[in-house]
């Protein structure tokens, strides 16, 4: 690649790396000033300012885990993420295998009703899903609340509604390309739809499914807006909607929200970091494939 | 036993019930979730439910939300005009320094793997963690802007600037976002046009707005439509910032008080829904021709 790519005028060849680092460090800028940060003491930070180097302490940490509750906060997101994730992507394979493998008439509209949905702008639906949620009563092993409003399951279903477009566009794409010999000799064999399904189709789709499971991990453990609306007791939110709980009313201690915006990172940034190449893909799959 | 392959005229009773299931049980769940609410969002636009009474006793009232919005309604205006300018630096900064950052990692100097990891590392971070975060930089009292020059104001507070502080958080993360798309769609520019170019005598920039820019076509649109429609949707920032107040108001902020917020208007509310649903509707039309396109 560099070899191909015009070389910068001699003279200046050193400009470039220097351009790009400066951008990258104030790229990291806002998070590594969140890290240092979040290991030092208030009272140090407020009397020396943040530019000044001591009163490091792990007590930050300690603190925010137990005054926002975060272990219960975690078990919530992960209760949360983990079934809207594999349902999304459950879904989203037996749409795009129909799609893909078959061609009816509406198969494109089909893709369109989804793909749509996926781009809608949530607060523009949130009247009837809100209105809906609370007309609808589940039983109390479902949910305490007694309705799909305030109950995990409520907020699953929603997540999985809006993430199912993307990722049957993306699948259907990935799938189209898979080579029908495959089927043919299949249904030669005898095998029904649902073997060939679960036998060629989802084994032969691991990589556009790894990519997918990390980024919609990543975006429905992000997810704020649905959280917060449809959730009301505060012992429900997962834990992107719980950090509020570490701001006061007239005081918010700064080291404290960053120690606690660091914890409800981590999940993301071990993503991003172990996973990257998952995430990456996944987010341009969806773009390049047009 | 057939022997033949002819597509669906193979499948067994057994196998039309599946795919019909298949294709049933998913297309239900977003109906249910996304379509009936959407044209729920539209209907109650023309009633005056306050969301207390049975829906038997609705009235329609016609156009009455939609004039009240626009006439008596005093956020309206503000918000209207917040989204435009949210969409407008989303779209004239963020965008072109997203794609200006692209242009010049793909140049492949060393330590590419640096510059490019740490530009889009905030992706991962939602944006109401990116509201946590910057809050450091900006709190009057503690934060590092005042800090470095000593200035006192509220940059999360203030009205007549917070906007454009929330547009700074919300810039480092979309242009991140968009480096990588077009990092992915420089990658997949074949070398050879490159090449060609170059011999003809093209300068870089030139290579690069006439040959390599039109290459991307389906990228740009892609990056076009997911802009706007982010600065339609935009929320979760303002929201943990001030719930959209006082100098942060957006539309789906508007919506959103209007639901789960003291008073309910649900016709009101719905009103402003069914407005971001038309402009959100036109875009997604065009999203959905290019992207379908092949097909």
């Amino acid at each position: 690649m560099s070899d191909l790519a015009v070389a910068p005028r001699s003279g200046r060849r050193w400009l470039l790396p220097v351009f790009l680092t400066v951008v990258s460090l104030v790229y990291l800028g806002p998070l590594l000033l969140a890290l240092v940060n979040s290991f030092r003491d208030y009272a140090y930070t407020a009397q020396n300012g943040y530019i000044s180097f001591g009163g490091f302490t792990f007590d930050n940490y300690k603190n925010a885990w137990e005054q926002a509750d975060f272990g219960l906060h975690f078990a919530n997101s992960a209760i949360i993420t983990i079934p809207a994730v594999i349902l999304t992507l459950f879904l989203s394979c037996c749409v795009a295998f129909v799609v893909a493998r078959f061609s009816f008439k509406f198969n494109i509209a089909l893709l369109g009703l989804f793909m749509a949905a996926n781009l809608l702008p949530p607060q523009a639906l949130l009247i009837p899903v809100y209105r809906m949620f609370r007309a609808i009563e589940v039983p109390f092993w479902v949910s305490d609340s007694g309705t799909l409003l305030n109950s995990h399951l409520g907020l699953i279903l929603v997540n999985v509604a809006f993430q199912t477009g993307f990722c049957a566009f993306v699948l259907s794409n990935y799938m189209r390309a898979l080579p029908r010999e495959l089927y043919e000799s299949a249904v030669i064999d005898g095998a029904g739809v649902l073997r060939q399904f679960f036998t060629i189709t989802l084994p032969l789709c691991r990589p556009p499914l790894a990519a997918l499971a990390v980024l919609q991990t990543t975006w429905i453990y992000n997810e704020f807006f649905w959280a917060t609306v449809l959730l009301q007791q505060g012992d429900k939110f997962p834990v992107t909607s719980s950090l509020n709980n570490l701001r006061g009313q007239f005081f918010t201690d700064n080291n404290l929200v960053a120690a606690g915006s660091m914890i409800v990172a981590v999940p993301t940034l071990v993503i991003f970091f172990v996973l990257q190449r998952h995430f990456v893909a996944g987010l341009t799959l969806g773009a390049t494939k047009g | 036993m057939a022997t033949t392959y002819r597509g669906i005229n193979q499948l067994s009773g057994r196998d039309k019930v599946i795919v019909g299931l298949m294709v049933v049980v998913p297309t239900l769940v977003v109906v249910w979730l996304v379509w009936l609410p959407a044209i729920g969002s539209v209907l109650l636009s023309f009633t005056n439910w306050d969301g207390i009474g049975p829906i038997s006793g609705i009235k329609t009232v016609g156009l009455q939300n939609y004039r009240d919005i626009t006439t008596i309604y005093p956020p309206f205006w503000p918000a209207i005009q917040h989204n435009l300018i949210w969409l407008a630096v989303m779209f004239f900064v963020a965008t072109p320094l997203g794609m200006f950052l692209a242009v010049l990692i793909d140049r492949g100097v060393k330590g590419t793997k640096f510059y490019q990891t740490s530009i889009y590392l905030p992706v991962v971070l939602s944006l109401a963690l990116v509201g946590f975060i910057w809050q450091l930089i900006y709190s009057r009292d503690q934060g590092l802007i005042n800090t470095l020059t000593g200035s006192t104001v509220d940059w999360y507070g203030d009205p007549s600037v917070n906007l454009w502080a929330a547009l700074v958080a919300a810039t480092w993360r979309h242009s991140g976002y968009i480096m990588l798309l077009y990092l992915a769609g420089l990658k997949g520019v074949d070398p050879s046009l490159r090449e060609a170019a170059k011999v003809d005598g093209a300068t870089e920039r030139q290579t690069f707005f006439r040959v390599v820019l039109p290459v991307m076509r389906p990228i740009n649109v892609i990056v076009l439509v997911v802009t706007f429609i982010e600065s339609l949707r935009a929320f979760d920032l303002v929201w943990v910032i001030n719930k959209g107040r006082n100098g942060l108001e957006l539309i789906s902020t508007l919506v959103t008080q209007n639901v789960v917020g003291e008073a309910s208007r649900i016709g009101f509310g719905s009103a402003l829904a069914t407005i971001m649903l038309l402009i959100s509707s036109v875009l997604v039309f065009f999203y959905l021709r290019i992207v379908m396109k092949e097909d």
